[in-house]
């Protein structure tokens, strides 16, 4: 794909003076003219001019409607980014947040979602492709899609059947965070640490996720058992223990940071990106991946079948994986890239946090999550029967 | 009989929005309930009743449901009635209509917002840092029984407030004259006149208030934090996570079932009590 020089260059004098006209005459905004002007780039949160972040004309021609509707998860976007691309396109960014994959595929099946993008996990892509809920993309309007540029174990499940669905989003592993202050400083460094702790010490305090996969599968793991079991006596040791557990839970809920950072819950089952904010904010609080394993995984961006603002979310998604943009967006959720071009605009401070990049021995242990997990009506079943017990 | 067919122009609309509304997605519901879980999830077609001999897995949900909803009518119920009372007996006019005014507000905020908001207050800096201010250490609040019943009874006040104080404002003030001029004093003129007289306004806010709480999903998800748990939530899990539309058609279809039965149990017995007044009614 060829680019005109003239993209890269700063705005020219005459276009200056067109635009400062205009804004004079009232017929642009104050944020418009800044920036179209490149004036206002004094103030995006990264410091330094970047080029990316300049309207392209390929944006500024088409009209791509006045919105986007993005279906995602909790802390994973920098709204300075849709605030942008809101001033550079007009398309206002709709964001509608999930605790589970099984939520976003229920939506789907169900039909008439009214997403445009939404973001999901390596091991459900084939089951959308199998439903026939996602569109294959159309890598003509995702200028921004370099495949060379991604770690091939974080992006190689966009692809089903040889035919691109998805491009890579994030990576990251499911552990879980420890508030130390109330753990005489002690770091646990397993899972069945968590579960024992929340039985003692640590009960009405504990949160887990309101979400199949990694409550089941962590528990899975007290046992020493496949994270993404589906045989049906180790499912049973697994609920035996959520049973046991549960009347010791502060809550089941996917949304977790909020009763972390007021006190009200000391430990969470917790994904690498929150880990990393609430350590961020609070020193005390520690990201601890259990020994035993857990989870790994990859999101993607995809488009759901029939769209309804196709165009504007396939530019959501171009605007998204612009390494420029891609770097304030892990700046500020925490989660790793796979994508070289963008990691190389990160501070090396955070590519050797080992939140994100956790020791060696401790990422072998992880597992993806499969497809069949999923989709298994038991342990469906299972997380509802341990919520209503 | 003259002017049939105006009755009947007059009467379609509402026919019409009953039956697609209710009837036709009730039957869907019930036909549902004797199918199964696709393999992805979903709806196959099937004729079974495996999905009603499952009903035990959700007997806590049920059980929570049948408890927490009479109780949270009877605590609106007992929040309500004084502030009804003032509203439409004690207050001075001037003031009546802007206090009518600060009870409906609310009324138009979002329930989610308005519930939202209890979780700062039970939470961990609010109530509880209030409490521990003056010694009363280690109070949790947030995700218990009683978190969802503040919640319920904040959520449903204006629904109580209002018929009853629609049915005490019609009350004839000679009558309660007439009471202490015959030698009652005031706690007996309110129990042998104003509290009869007003039954009518409290079986109807019980009722509103009563069969949307069977329904009741957002405030124990968001108060109970996924531990005090109402058929609702059952059900939002079972259609949005399970995916399992039949178990979750036949767990609707029960509700539906047992709610018919609490409210017409529950008619019943107002109409008996209120003594066949036929201002006893929901609509």
């Amino acid at each position: 794909m060829s680019k005109d020089y003239k993209d890269n260059l700063p705005i020219s004098r005459e276009e200056f003076i067109a635009q400062l006209r205009r804004y004079q005459k009232g017929s642009i905004t104050r944020r418009h003219f800044l920036g179209v002007t490149g004036l206002g780039m004094a103030s995006a949160v990264m410091a330094g001019a970047v080029p990316g972040l300049r309207p392209r004309k390929a944006w500024s021609a088409g009209d791509i409607g006045d919105r986007v509707v993005l279906a995602t998860w909790p802390n994973y976007h920098d709204p300075a980014n849709f605030e942008k691309f809101t001033e550079m396109t007009g398309a206002y960014v709709q964001v509608n947040v999930f605790g589970s994959n099984e939520e976003m595929l229920a939506k789907l099946q169900a039909g008439g979602s009214g997403w445009d993008v939404f973001v999901p996990t390596n091991y459900t892509i084939t089951t959308y492709v199998g439903e026939d809920l996602i569109e294959p993309l159309d890598l003509s309007k995702l200028s921004n899609y370099d495949a060379a540029a991604f770690d091939p174990r974080f992006s190689d499940a966009g692809t089903v059947n040889g035919t691109l669905y998805a491009v890579p989003k994030n990576w990251g592993t499911t552990g879980y965070v420890i508030n130390t202050a109330h753990s005489g400083g002690m770091t646990p460094t397993t899972w069945k640490e968590f579960w024992d702790m929340t039985k003692a010490e640590f009960s009405g305090r504990t949160m887990v996720h309101d979400y199949q996969l990694t409550t089941i599968g962590n528990a899975l793991k007290y046992f020493g058992y496949s994270f993404n079991s589906v045989d049906p006596k180790e499912l049973a040791d697994a609920e035996k223990l959520l049973l046991d557990v549960k009347p010791h839970l502060y809550a089941i809920n996917s949304d977790y940071q909020p009763p972390l950072r007021n006190g009200d819950a000391w430990m969470s089952m917790c994904w690498t990106g929150d880990g990393k904010q609430l350590n961020n904010d609070m020193p005390e609080m520690r990201y601890v991946l259990g020994r035993e394993g857990g989870e790994i995984w990859s999101d993607y961006y995809a488009v759901p079948r029939g769209a309804e603002h196709r165009a504007a979310g396939y530019a959501l998604i171009d605007f998204l994986l612009d390494p420029a943009v891609n770097a304030k967006e892990v700046l500020a959720h925490g989660y790793p890239v796979a994508d070289s071009r963008t990691n190389a605009l990160l501070p090396k401070e955070l590519l050797e946090d080992p939140i994100l990049y956790p020791a060696q021995e401790l990422l072998d242990a992880l597992e993806f999550g499969a497809a069949a997990t999923l989709t298994d009506p038991n342990r469906a079943e299972l997380l509802a029967r341990f919520k209503s017990a | 009989m003259k002017g049939t067919w105006i009755n009947r122009a007059l009467l379609a609309p509402a026919t019409l929005w009953l039956l697609g509304m209710l009837v036709l997605p009730l039957i869907v519901v019930i036909v549902f309930s004797f199918g199964e879980r696709g393999a992805a999830g979903g709806y196959v077609p099937a004729f079974t009743l495996a999905q009603y001999a499952n009903l035990p897995a959700r007997l806590t949900a049920f059980k929570n449901t049948l408890i927490m909803a009479p109780l949270g009518t009877l605590a609106a119920l007992v929040v309500a009635y004084p502030l009804a009372y003032y509203l439409a007996v004690r207050v001075s006019p001037r003031w009546r209509t802007l206090l009518l005014i600060l009870v409906i507000v609310p009324f138009w905020t979002s329930i989610l917002i308005r519930t939202y908001a209890w979780i700062f207050i039970l939470g961990g800096r609010g109530l509880p840092l209030l409490l521990d201010m003056v010694g009363i250490a280690d109070v949790r609040l947030m995700n218990t029984s009683f978190a969802v019943l503040v919640g319920i009874v904040y959520g449903y006040l204006p629904l109580m407030v209002f018929p009853i104080y629609v049915s005490l404002e019609k009350l004839d003030k000679r009558l309660l004259e007439a009471s202490s001029d015959l030698g009652a004093l005031p706690f007996a003129t309110f129990r042998q006149v104003t509290l009869p007289l007003s039954l009518p306004g409290v079986a109807t806010g019980c009722m509103l208030v009563f069969i949307l709480l069977m329904g009741e999903f957002l405030i124990p998800a968001l108060l109970g934090g996924g531990k005090v748990f109402f058929v609702g939530n059952a059900l939002v899990d079972l259609f949005l996570q399970s995916r399992n539309w039949a178990y979750g058609s036949a767990v609707a279809a029960t509700l539906v079932v047992i709610m018919l039965i609490t409210v017409s149990l529950y008619m019943r017995l107002a109409m008996r009590r209120a003594g066949q007044r036929d201002d006893v009614s929901l609509f």
